[in-house]
């Protein structure tokens, strides 16, 4: 057996201006192994990989390949290393089928579509892919693309496969397929590095696991010896206590209807269809649903940012008990009505938030226009950004810091911070915990539970279904627009959720 | 097992680039300063090979030229009032990331409508009311000028940079039909000085009133920008069109006020031209300064009183440059070439300012 290492990493640094995102980082993955990567986000495991691809050059620190030292400038410099990495965002050309996008730009071959399938085929039965090579990529799955950009680099007979958080978007089930194909490559002698912050998955598919923290290499360990606590107590640097509490909803009433309303979009596909459902106060209400199935355009629609072809949208008021009907209201006309509704959008620097203004600035952004002078009145934001920042532990220089150069956990409490400083009747959070680290997370859903608790009627998109098990009284499941499901938080499992999340999508 | 590696075989680049972080306001002044110093010796380098003229002997012609009397004075700050007020014309469109480049056109507009009206009115109207009906005039062809791009943009999204660029070819053409229509004597193509409607001068100083105006917009920008709702509403519009949707912005509304207000401050500066000091008017009256404002107002970062910078140092150049070419009788290009390569090492200093270079590590330093 070879005993020299696939690739190993010695001592390699990497900064971004004042940003350290890998120090003195040491690393190895054998042959027939597959290691997992694992670290909070902004804890520097995607620039270590980039650095191993050939997109950023180290500043400091050696790369050996089969124990020879190499240096890797380019993306192609690394394919001659036969090292493959399978971004988190896929780079495929939409109209193009499985078997072209494979074969796009490479050079040395003739062009023969006919045997560039037969060698898919190849592929994918050897390790057991289920692709179609002449379907378009139009047409695939998530799922799907993700094979597609795997057998592509297997195509260029890549040794090294790095993938960067490839179940982020897949369902519990394809997360299975997965792991099973991995495990195929693993025993065909393939090294494979798997970037990844989720516990259970670690534990379940890798050989062994390497930890960063804050861009800092911690340590190594069989996964077999290991735990989930003592993997967290790695990631995080102490140990962390990973329970949500639920309380039960005290006399929830009706806050929000949502009845039959559908959306459409240029070329006329639903994007919303048919949907009905009813928010309660005092109760989370999650959605869950495959990425892009219509979650943002229904909190789009509700706080009147998408206008719709069919249904209606009522608040019921707690202080006067009138009824409105939002449909077709902009933004502003809906707070005219006096509806109190906060809204942390999933694009927080692209819409919550304006990244380059500081944080007083975006304080304003809900409340600049009260009173008739022209001119701005920052004290009463000033306030609120000190408070905000000294209640909810903002990590930032001070309040007058541009929020693009926060963390982005520092970012989402400054955006949940002034959501909920306007005392909302609904409370609406589109996957308020992505890309923060693990104490932030529970802290947003600490946030989350207070607001219900205070008879807030929350709607909480999320991703990870361990959590909005967890977390959330009820759950709403969409698949391509529509309502396949509603779960009880309490009784079910988040198999159930990954099924009900496929339905529609096989259906039609 | 293989033994590790040949370290002579492994090439690592010679520099990569990396990105600095945030450095002390005085170190970016000094890279700016040290710009500045690079540029005046790679032109003195060029001035001895292509001229063989003493390069110190021209940066002091450049320097009399621009500031050598009183009258040469006076002239520099006319320009720099006058492109800094085109320059602050454009800067709050252009913080609202609308590519407003028909500047020229728009200054062009101001200034056609107050010289029609200066030659149509001129002895029909009393004194006051004229100076009112030509200022503004000038101010609403301006305004008109730029917002009808404006309502296209708002309206179906077409590209603002293609449209605003268009109008200053109508703009020009339209001067160049009206200039010929009023030329004295019929049919030479100029117009001459037009007696009736010129501005009051103050203290019998011909520039002083462009200048005092220029200095009071300058400063009511600076606040308009910063402090007033408006302003407020231009950046988060510019920054991100979704989040100001999600706020409730009217985005069409903004964009449509806040080109009117460019406009009406081009068509300001027409009028400032064409009454205020040519008292005439010619297809040439905007100089250039639409295109000019535009280097103006990214160079201080949409920043007014940065603008009074650079804006200064574009006239200075300008002006210098031009002595230069008289002087040592050189062809004009040659005052270019020395504006460009100072410029071009000004921009330049943007780069090293956000990012440092990072050379190969010396040889047994990175071993580990």
């Amino acid at each position: 057996m070879n005993t020299v290492p696939a690739i190993e990493l010695k001592n390699i640094t990497k900064v971004f201006g004042s940003i350290v995102a890998n120090k003195n980082v040491c690393l190895t993955a054998n042959r027939g192994e597959i290691l997992s990567i694992l670290g909070e986000n902004g804890s520097g495991k995607t620039t270590l990989m980039n650095m191993i691809s050939g997109i950023y050059y180290p500043d400091e620190g050696h790369i050996f390949i089969d124990g020879k030292e190499t240096v890797i400038r380019s993306p192609k410099d690394a394919f001659e290393h036969k090292i493959g990495m399978i971004h988190q965002h896929f780079k495929l050309v939409d109209v193009f089928s499985a078997a072209e996008n494979i074969v796009l730009g490479l050079k040395d071959e003739t062009f023969n579509m006919a045997a560039a399938v037969k060698r898919v085929r190849e592929i994918s039965s050897r390790y057991g892919f289920e692709i179609n090579p002449n379907k378009k990529v139009y047409e695939m799955s998530v799922s799907e693309k993700q094979t597609v950009e795997i057998i592509k680099v297997l195509y260029r007979g890549a040794d090294i496969l790095i993938l960067d958080e490839p179940t982020a978007v897949l369902t519990p089930q394809e997360t299975e397929k997965l792991f099973a194909v991995l495990l195929r490559m693993k025993a065909d002698g393939k090294s494979i590095i798997i970037i990844t912050h989720k516990l259970h998955e670690v534990l379940s598919v890798s050989d062994r696991v390497s930890v960063l923290r804050k861009g800092e290499y911690i340590g190594t360990v069989q996964t077999a010896e290991t735990s989930e606590a003592e993997l967290t107590e790695m990631m995080v640097g102490r140990k962390v206590d990973l329970n949500i509490e639920r309380s039960e909803p005290k006399n929830p009433v009706d806050r929000l209807a949502v009845s039959h309303i559908s959306c459409i979009d240029r070329e006329g596909t639903k994007l919303l269809d048919d949907i009905s459902f009813t928010a309660r106060s005092g109760e989370i209400l999650g959605i869950a649903g495959i990425a892009g199935s219509g979650q943002r355009e229904l909190l789009e629609a509700i706080a009147g940012l998408q206008h719709l072809s069919e249904g209606e949208i009522l608040y019921f008021d707690p202080a006067t008990g009138k009824t409105e009907n939002l449909r077709d209201k902009t933004p502003l006309q809906i707070r005219d009505l006096g509806v109190r509704l906060s809204f942390v959008p999933e694009d927080r620097l692209g819409m919550g938030l304006v990244g380059n203004m500081d944080i007083i600035d975006n304080m304003m952004l809900r409340s600049y226009r009260e009173g008739r002078s022209a001119f701005l009145r920052r004290s009463e934001p000033k306030t609120l950004a000190e408070d905000i920042i000294n209640q909810l532990e903002v990590v930032t220089p001070s309040a007058s810091t541009p929020v693009r150069r926060l963390s982005g956990g520092n970012v989402q409490k400054v955006l949940v911070g002034r959501e909920i400083a306007a005392s909302p009747t609904v409370l609406m959070a589109a996957y308020p915990v992505r890309g923060l680290d693990i104490n932030s997370s529970y802290m947003i859903y600490n946030l989350l539970n207070k607001q219900k608790e205070n008879g807030v009627a929350v709607i909480f998109v999320g991703e990870d279904l361990d959590v909005l098990v967890e977390l959330c009284d009820r759950i709403l499941v969409i698949g391509s627009g529509r309502i396949t499901g509603v779960v009880d938080g309490r009784d079910t499992t988040k198999e159930e959720i990954g099924l009900l999340m496929t339905k529609s999508r096989y259906d039609n | 097992m293989r033994q590790s590696h040949n370290s002579g075989t492994v090439k690592e680049p010679l520099f990569h680039i990396t990105k600095r972080a945030a450095i002390p306001w005085w170190q970016s002044w000094l890279i700016r300063i040290a710009s500045v110093l690079a540029a005046l010796i790679v032109c003195a380098v060029i001035t001895i090979l292509a001229t063989k003229q003493n390069p110190l002997e021209m940066y002091a012609t450049m320097f009399r030229g621009a500031v050598g009397n009183a009258r040469r004075v006076w002239s520099l700050f006319q320009n720099l009032a006058m492109l800094l007020c085109v320059s602050l014309a454009v800067t709050p469109a252009f913080k609202m990331r609308f590519w407003n480049i028909g500047a020229e056109g728009q200054v062009m507009m101001g200034g056609l409508a107050s010289a029609m009206c200066m030659i149509l009115l001129g002895n029909v109207l009393p004194e006051w009311l004229l100076l009112t009906v030509i200022v503004a005039a000038g101010i609403i062809a301006g305004a008109v000028w730029a917002v009808i791009p404006a309502i296209f943009k708002a309206s179906f999204n077409t590209n603002e940079t293609l449209f605003t660029l268009m109008m200053n070819y109508i703009a020009i053409q339209l001067v160049s039909y009206f200039v010929l229509q009023f030329s004295v004597p019929k049919g030479s193509g100029h117009i001459g000085e037009i007696p009736t409607g010129w501005l009051p001068t103050i203290f019998g100083q011909p520039y002083l009133l462009n200048i005092v105006v220029v200095a009071v917009l300058t400063v009511g920008m600076y606040i308009y920008l910063k402090y007033s709702k408006h302003g407020y509403e231009i950046a988060v519009v510019g920054e991100s069109e979704k989040t100001a949707r999600y706020i409730g912005i009217n985005v069409k509304k903004v964009i449509i006020r806040t080109m009117l207000l460019s406009g009406a401050l081009c068509g300001l500066a027409g009028v400032l031209l064409v009454s205020g000091t040519d008292h005439t008017l010619a297809s040439t009256t905007a100089g250039g300064r639409g295109f000019t404002a535009i280097m103006v107002s990214w160079l201080a970062k949409f920043n007014p009183l940065y603008m009074i910078l650079t804006s200064f140092l574009i006239v200075f150049l300008e002006k210098g440059a031009i002595e230069i070419a008289t002087v040592f009788d050189l062809n004009s290009s040659f005052a270019s070439i020395i504006t460009g390569i100072i410029i071009f090492f000004i921009i330049g200093s943007e780069f090293f300012i956000n990012y440092s270079l990072k050379f190969r590590h010396a040889a047994g330093e990175a071993k580990s």
